[in-house]
Order: C-alpha cells, then sequence, then structure tokens
C-alpha cells in the first residue's frame, strides 16, 4: 500500500518546520517526516517540553524557537514523529520505517532539511569514554535536564563553545577551563570581513558579551591551544596540550569538543544530488539555486543540510523553499512565489552578512581537520587509523571510495558523517589533488540503518510474524 | 559524571542497567540514564573492544549502542526511558579481539 502526497518534507528543524508552513499556507498538502519525536530540531530540542526547571537559563535564542514551533502545530501540515526516512529514490519515493502510516510515500516534491552534525574534532584519545560533543552536552541539557557534576574542560574553536560555557556558567556549573584552539592569525584575516559583520547586526555583540561574562567569572581561559591530547586508559583522565611555549597537563574527566558543524550530505547525496567543495566553511555540501533546488528533480535541499547558515537563515530560506515549491506545484504562480518570498530573502541575504567573519574568525586549524599522528583513529566506527589510511594512499589509492574498499573507513554505521571529511582532506594534502577532485564518498541508501524486516514488510505488505518490529518506543538501529 | 540538577519534574521510572535496578528520572533519554547513573562506558567496539560512550547525543554517530528490551544494537540518545525498561551494555562476546577485560578500571 502506498501513500502519495504532494509535497513530503524531510527534518522538523526550523529549515523544515518554515518549509512546511509556507508551503502549507499557499494549500498545498505537506507531510512532513521527523526522526525526534517533536518538532524543532537540534537547535530547538524539546521546546515545547523543557527538561530544565528554568528555560530562560538557556537563552532567548533557543525560547523565541518556541514562536516558530508553535505556528508550526497550528498549521495543516501533516506531522510525523518517530519516522526515519532511509531511502530517497531519484524518483521521489520516500522509504521509511518507525513510525504510523506505510513504509513508502509517493512525492511530487521533496525537501531535504536534514541538518547538520558536528565537524570530527580527530586528536589523540578523542574516542574515549568522558569525552564528548559540545553540542551533544547541550542536548543533555535541553533534552535530559542533565548538567556536569565535575569540572568539565571546553576545547575547540567556534561560536558554540562560549555560548555552552555561558549557559553552564548561568546553571552553576563549575567549568575548570576553556582551551580555544582558534589561531591567533585568525582574527586578522577575519578583520577584513568586519563591515559585513556589523551590518548583520548584533552578532557581535553577543560574542562580545560572552567573552565578558567568561572573563568576569575567571574562567581559564587559554588561546592559541595545539597538540590537544585526551589521554586515559579506558576513558578519559588527563587532558594534554601545548600552549604559550610550554607543554600542560590538566586531570579531567570530562571534555567537550567542538569545532564547528557542517552539513549532513548523506541523504542528498544518496539521492543523486551534486555535491561541491566550500572554501569558506571547509565542508562538501549540496549545490543548491536561490530556491534550495538540488541537481535533482524535484528534491531541494535547505536549512544548514545545505551550507552551514544557522537557525534564523534556515527559517528564511525554508520558508522560499517552501513558496517555490508550491509555485511549482501550481498553487501561486511565480510572481506571487517572487512577492510573497522577498521579506524572507532580504533578511537571508542580510544574515549571511555575518558568514565570511565567523568562517575566518573560527576556521579550524589544519592540524585539528588533518591529523598528523599515525595513532589518531580518523573513522570512529571500524577504528581505523591515520597510518592505515596513509599507507593505502602510499601504495596508490586516490579516492575515498578505495581507502574505504580498502581500510572499511566510512563503512561503519554513522556512514562516514564523522570521518568523510577528514579522509578527503587527507587524500587532498596526501596526493596534491584539490578537494573538488578528491570528493567524497560515494553514499548509497539506506542511509541509516534498517532492520530486514521493515524491507519485508514493503515487499509482502505484511509485518513477517516471527520477526515483528518491537515495539516503536525503543529505537533499534536507525 | 552527570547530575539532574535544576530539572523540570521529579517525576521518576525505574529501569535495570545490566540487570541493576536503577531509579532515574521519567523522560530522559537512555544515554542521559546512564550518565547519570554514573556509566560513561556503554559498550566495547568490535575490533579492539575499547570503551565507547556518548559522542553526539544526536541520533548520527552511532556509539552509544546498547541492548534494550532484548533488540541488540539500539541508540541510547535515540531512546527514552520507559518504568521496566532492560538495558545491557554489550560484553565481551561481542567483540572480535580476544583476552579483554569487559570493563576493566573505571565505570
Amino acid at each position: 500500500m502506498k501513500e502519495s502526497r504532494e509535497l513530503v518534507i524531510i527534518g522538523g528543524g526550523p529549515a523544515g518546520m518554515s518549509a512546511a508552513i509556507s508551503a502549507s499556507n499557499c494549500g498545498v498538502d505537506v507531510l512532513l517526516l521527523d526522526q525526534r519525536e517533536a518538532p524543532g530540531g537540534q537547535i530547538y530540542r524539546r521546546v515545547e517540553s523543557p527538561a530544565v526547571a528554568d528555560p530562560t537559563l538557556l537563552g532567548n535564542d533557543y525560547l523565541q524557537g518556541l514562536n516558530l514551533v508553535t505556528l508550526f502545530r497550528e498549521s495543516t501540515v501533516d506531522y510525523r514523529p518517530d519516522t526515519v526516512v532511509w531511502e530517497v529514490s531519484p524518483g521521489r519515493e520516500v522509504y521509511v520505517y518507525g513510525g504510523p502510516g506505510p513504509g513508502v510515500i509517493e512525492a511530487r516534491r521533496v525537501i531535504l532539511a536534514t541538518g547538520a552534525v558536528e565537524r570530527s574534532i580527530p586528536v589523540p584519545g578523542w574516542t574515549l569514554p568522558g569525552v564528548m560533543t559540545a553540542g551533544g552536552a547541550q542536548s543533555l541539557i535541553k533534552n535530559d535536564g542533565l548538567l556536569p557534576e565535575v569540572p568539565l574542560v571546553l576545547a575547540g574553536t567556534g561560536p558554540l563553545l562560549l555560548l555552552l560555557a555561558c549557559q553552564y556558567l548561568d546553571m552553576g556549573v563549575e567549568i575548570a577551563a576553556v582551551l580555544e584552539t582558534t589561531p591567533r592569525s585568525n582574527l586578522k584575516r577575519a578583520m577584513a570581513h568586519l563591515p559585513g559583520a556589523i551590518m548583520s547586526g548584533g552578532y557581535l555583540t553577543k560574542g562580545a558579551g560572552m567573552l565578558s561574562r567568561l572573563r568576569r567569572a575567571r574562567v581559564r581561559h587559554v588561546r592559541g591551544v595545539e597538540a590537544l591530547r585526551a589521554v586515559g586508559s579506558d576513558h578519559l583522565q588527563q587532558i594534554e596540550f601545548h600552549a604559550g611555549g610550554r607543554e600542560h597537563r590538566l586531570g579531567a574527566s570530562l571534555l567537550l569538543l567542538h569545532q564547528g558543524v557542517v552539513p549532513d550530505v548523506n541523504l542528498a547525496s544518496a539521492v543523486g544530488c551534486a555535491l561541491e567543495w566550500d572554501s569558506g566553511s571547509l565542508c562538501f555540501k549540496p549545490s543548491v539555486d536561490q530556491w534550495g533546488n538540488s541537481s535533482v528533480e524535484g528534491v531541494a535541499v535547505v536549512g544548514d543540510g545545505a551550507g552551514i547558515v544557522g537557525a534564523d537563515s534556515a527559517k528564511w530560506f525554508g520558508e522560499m523553499a517552501g513558496l517555490d515549491a508550491a509555485c511549482q506545484l501550481g498553487y501561486i504562480g511565480a510572481n506571487a512565489r517572487d512577492t510573497l518570498a522577498q521579506k524572507s530573502r532580504n533578511l537571508y541575504r542580510r544574515s549571511l552578512g555575518i558568514r565570511p567573519f565567523l568562517e575566518a574568525l573560527y576556521r579550524p586549524p589544519d592540524a585539528y581537520r588533518i591529523p598528523v599522528d599515525p595513532d589518531v583513529v580518523i573513522c570512529r566506527c571500524e577504528e581505523v587509523t591515520a597510518e592505515t589510511v596513509r599507507a593505502q594512499i602510499g601504495r596508490g589509492a586516490r579516492d575515498p571510495n578505495a581507502i574505504k574498499s580498502r581500510t572499511r573507513c566510512g563503512m561503519g554505521p554513522c556512514q562516514g558523517r564523522y570521518c568523510g571529511l577528514t579522509l578527503s582532506e587527507i587524500i587532498a594534502t596526501e596526493t596534491g589533488q584539490k578537494i573538488s577532485e578528491v570528493g567524497y564518498f560515494r553514499l548509497r541508501p539506506p542511509v541509516k540503518p534498517v532492520p530486514i524486516s521493515a524491507i519485508l514488510e514493503l515487499a509482502t505488505g505484511e509485518m513477517p510474524v516471527e520477526t515483528a518490529l518491537p515495539d516503536p518506543t525503543v529505537k533499534p538501529l536507525s | 559524571m552527570f547530575a539532574c540538577r535544576g530539572r523540570s519534574s521529579d517525576n521518576c521510572v525505574t529501569i535495570y542497567i545490566d540487570d541493576s535496578a536503577v531509579i532515574v528520572p521519567a523522560a530522559i533519554s537512555v544515554a542521559g540514564a546512564l550518565l547519570a547513573s554514573g556509566h560513561n562506558v556503554f559498550r566495547r567496539t568490535p575490533v579492539t573492544g575499547s570503551g565507547r560512550g556518548a559522542w553526539c547525543l544526536m541520533g548520527s554517530c552511532f556509539d552509544c549502542l546498547v541492548d534494550i528490551d532484548g533488540v541488540k544494537g539500539c541508540q541510547a540518545c535515540a531512546t527514552t526511558v520507559r518504568e521496566g525498561m532492560r538495558i545491557s551494555r554489550p560484553g565481551p562476546e561481542r567483540c572480535r579481539t580476544e583476552n579483554v577485560d569487559p570493563w576493566g578500571a573505571g565505570p
């Protein structure tokens, strides 16, 4: 049994919700599929039912997300949570598992809004228990109301690092140190983009405010941190680094790493969308036009999944893509679309003014993207080290798929989300190729692990009796 | 390593971690429940038997895999606790490497 819909949107963050609202307001039949149990994506996670007693401590940027979520709930969009999309065919058949409804949905148009993942920070010991992403620690606050009860260290570069440190300070959490890997030379390069940053309003003041908060709280803030290492036999016990011309050691059991976020390209790439290298933000992203349309007919990509722009920009771009979908489906004419989209387009363009400054200021240093230490794990899932990868390059492998075949790098359940960029950059460096020539993993469906029983059900139309899916509230590999 | 300070609700549920009963806040993730109960090693990797725990906490890295109610390889960060849920952390029999001391020193 198949379901046919006009517009299927995948992802419940600001871009997805916004596209859904604008399309449905034009009369389009919209189905939004969300792997999470409530809308908001990662940035507005659980904003409808915060796990912390005082959500104001998470800041207004988080709280005002409730406005968009409320508009979304009040719209005519058909919202389907707890649903994992594991394939979208080039003919726009959407294969799902976990939620209510049939396992495949035919869509006249699809909008992918699957967002971003944290950029990896492949330092020695980064896989130790006790080392996690800053975004992950923030999710523990938003989703579970959990705060660290040991002194913690934050390390890396990027606005989220400072934001999280300030949120923790406001919640009474002890911060042992903030270790910034941002090279001093970044600031000089960023200054060239200062006018654009000032024009996009408010951002610089916010950043200055966070730095001043850390200073007032006398948080140990080390800059120019190099050779960061997490050390421990079975879990994190110590952090080591170079700074100020000498070696430092810090006992620690919790280290939060962050060096920005990058688009999750897996679903877009598996559909067949062409990817391009963005040298400003050092990542691959789908090639899209001003309405989010990709190289695949009827498939658009919006939000951070199309290139890192942040939540507000994602919202405005999503709105434009929803209007374009309505136009392509015949609900509004092109002139009406352009007029309705004008306000969002202006806001979107203005908001992009900050990006060159941020990208320059928080550009992750080469050493933290392209590890030199042979023992550093590149592929977390399959535990493939830098040494193994370089040995295969030495034997003639010149692209990520060759390395994948020879080493299993990228074959694990995360499907290259946390090793793909590192691998492509290592190959480019070692072979002297431009990274746009090196390319990225060849990604195929399923883009998330899916039980065979779900596939059997598609084939036969019924759930196999002996292998019925377990309780849908328990999430197996998905 | 993590605690539920300043949570919005005091409702709790009883779950089982490796057959030991633990009381945890209702509606938190299994990953959160493990961390709040003092477990930061969730599983052993198949290749080297190394301990792994929580990394991305958003369902994309697949490091936080535990067995839940008999189903192997569930993402702890993507599953919400329920009364009576049984969570077990995969032991050495799932590792290719032999002679691995399952939990060694540490949590």
